[in-house]
């Protein structure tokens, strides 16, 4: 194959791969502002302190390691995240969202910023703020047949990425499809009022709601601690994830990703071709402006909900 | 205010004494409102806009507080048990559903999603979940044919019959039937009275539905309740509040035989306020 082209294809590849890891972040926005209208700031906080509390259950030298003389196998310390997990999102609606039922938008969103910084200062006295390598045992390095076969240089990290972030997509749209507790969650976001007549209790549905985002927060939190340890930064991808909402749409799971896939190529393809006439670095702005553009033609997204109106 | 407890023979499913609400603290909405509702009846709470009617509801299935209402005085009394302490869901476990006002579906989900949500409280399995599916598209034909469409994209005749549809799903022995009649063409509001005349008499669902077309509602209930103010001013057997003057001259626009002046009709209707 010739040179150029290949270099084109290992930058989209990568850049796919790039996205994906946004993704994984911004489908846990999109689960919680379905169900609740809530914009989630603290959204990368959770992906911080679940790779936090996933490090100290199985790391040498961890909490767990330290207190109890033990570490958990991999599994075990996941497993014991996510319950970590649901018991955040538990007391989350006991302490904060419970008070805040019927409050404008706004006043939530504070919230959760308000929430960011507990979470963070949290996570701070806990597990304390060092850069911590996070080893699940994903596997590490180039694809060495990608690179025989085809000369191509992908990380096994972002195939293996790829690939869970396509089986979380599958689960949760099954989830949200097909089971009773999904359909529930559909009817809160179309209509609280309504879903409260036909007896879905939201406080519950909060709590799944936050779970789950929770468990999300979670896998994204393994993938970006496995790709540059487990660090504070990791609660400021948040940010990256806001353009991939307003190109996917805030309400759809499908938009977040391919949102993420959009902006992580995009990216990529800019500063590579487009770069070097204006100095470089586009990487960091790229994704706000492709997001400017978009509030501009396509305020929902491309996904997202058709704001139905009948004439 | 007569209590008249000849009604209907079973007793009464719902008993509503005296109760106050007052929204975000300060608004004194209802002053003082007190019902029964028969096993098996209909009854209707009539009354112009602002009157009460849908607070009375929404007090009964407990969504006033979600519009940080309250009720402060008074109490309510469902199959001889306090519920004004129950959260709507476990209401909707007892038995008690509210059709709101203005149909409230779930835009995005599909007619026959928007079915299954309604029996999100019960759990006697999907076999019977089925069945009762099969019950409603019997009743509501039309929804049948829509069932794969997004409810959003239907008809307003359609979003009512849904909703009522959907309150069926959870088997509720009585259902709180809010303005059915809004925004909807007189045939399709006939139709859906039929229906819940049908749904009465067939499936043994008790209605205590709020109404403004009050012709429309006397017509197919057996008892009547007329609020203004946030006050019951008048109830009796619905035939009897057909026949009443002032229900005949507020409420339905007919009034007695000879033709008054605007200025008559002015008068009578300012003396009788006073004296309610």
């Amino acid at each position: 194959m010739n040179p150029e082209l290949l270099f084109f294809f290992e930058t989209v590849i990568g850049g796919l791969m790039a996205g994906v890891m946004y993704s994984l972040v911004a489908l846990g926005f999109v689960l919680i502002f379905k169900a609740s209208g809530i914009f989630n700031f603290a959204q990368g906080v959770m992906c911080l302190f679940a790779a936090l509390a996933l490090y100290d259950f199985m790391a040498p030298g961890g909490w767990v390691d330290r207190w109890f003389g033990f570490t958990f196998p991999v599994w075990a310390a996941i497993a014991l995240t996510i319950v970590v997990m649901i018991i955040l999102a538990w007391l989350i609606e006991r302490f904060v969202l419970q008070y805040l039922v019927k409050q404008e938008p706004i006043i939530l969103f504070m919230a959760t910023i308000g929430l960011a910084y507990v979470l963070e200062g949290i996570g701070d006295i806990l597990f304390g703020s060092d850069v911590k390598p996070l080893d699940v045992g994903i596997p590490q390095g180039a694809s060495d047949w990608l690179w025989d076969n085809f000369n191509l240089y992908i990380e096994k990290l972002e195939i293996f990425a790829a690939a869970t972030a396509a089986v979380l997509v599958t689960v949760l749209a099954i989830f949200f499809q097909r089971t009773r507790i999904g359909r529930a969650l559909r009817a809160v976001a179309d209509d609280h009022q309504a879903a409260l007549s036909v007896g879905i209790s939201l406080r519950t549905i909060w709590v799944i709601v936050w779970s789950v985002s929770g468990i999300v927060a979670l896998v994204a939190g393994i993938m970006w601690g496995s790709k540059s340890g487990v660090q504070f930064s990791l609660s400021l991808i948040a940010l990256k994830a806001l353009p991939v909402l307003i190109l996917g749409g805030f309400t759809s799971v499908p938009g977040a990703i391919v949102g993420g896939l959009i902006i992580g190529v995009g990216e990529k393809l800019a500063e590579v071709y487009f770069g070097p006439y204006v100095g470089g670095a586009i990487e960091n702005w790229f994704a706000y402006m492709l997001a400017l553009v978009f509030l501009l033609f396509r305020p929902q997204g491309l996904f997202g909900e058709r704001i139905i109106e009948r004439v | 205010m007569a209590q008249d407890k000849a009604q209907t023979g079973n007793g009464a499913l719902l008993r509503v004494n005296n109760i106050e609400v007052i929204y975000d603290h300060v608004i004194l909405v209802l002053k003082g409102v007190s019902l029964e509702v028969a096993e098996g009846g209909v009854v209707a709470l009539l009354g112009a806009n602002g009157a009460g009617k849908s607070t009375t509801l929404k007090s009964i299935s407990n969504l006033l507080g979600a519009e940080r209402g309250v009720v402060t005085k008074g109490s309510i009394i469902y199959q001889n048990e306090s519920v004004h302490s129950l959260s709507p869901n476990e209401l909707v476990n007892r038995g008690v559903v509210q059709v709101m006002e203005g149909r409230h579906c779930f835009e995005h989900l599909t007619v026959e999603e928007n079915l299954l949500t309604g029996a999100y409280t019960r759990s006697d399995g999907r076999a019977a979940i089925q069945q009762d599916l099969e019950l409603v598209y019997k009743y509501f034909p039309r929804l049948q044919e829509r069932r794969k469409s997004q409810a959003g994209y239907t008809s307003g005749g359609e979003q009512q019959m849904l909703s009522v549809g959907r309150a069926l799903m959870a088997r509720p022995s009585l259902i709180l039937l809010d303005e059915p009649s809004m925004g909807l063409a007189p045939q399709l509001v006939e139709e859906i009275f039929d229906i819940v005349k049908r749904l009465n008499e067939n499936e043994k669902v008790t209605f205590l539905l709020a109404e403004q077309n009050t012709n429309m509602a006397l017509r197919y209930s057996k008892y009547g309740y007329i609020l203004e103010n946030g006050r019951v001013v008048l109830d009796g057997d619905a035939s009897t509040l057909l026949d009443n003057e002032d229900v005949k001259e507020f409420y339905l626009g007919v009034s007695g035989e000879e033709r008054k002046s605007f200025r008559d009709v002015k008068h009578y209707r300012r003396r009788k306020r006073w004296l309610a």
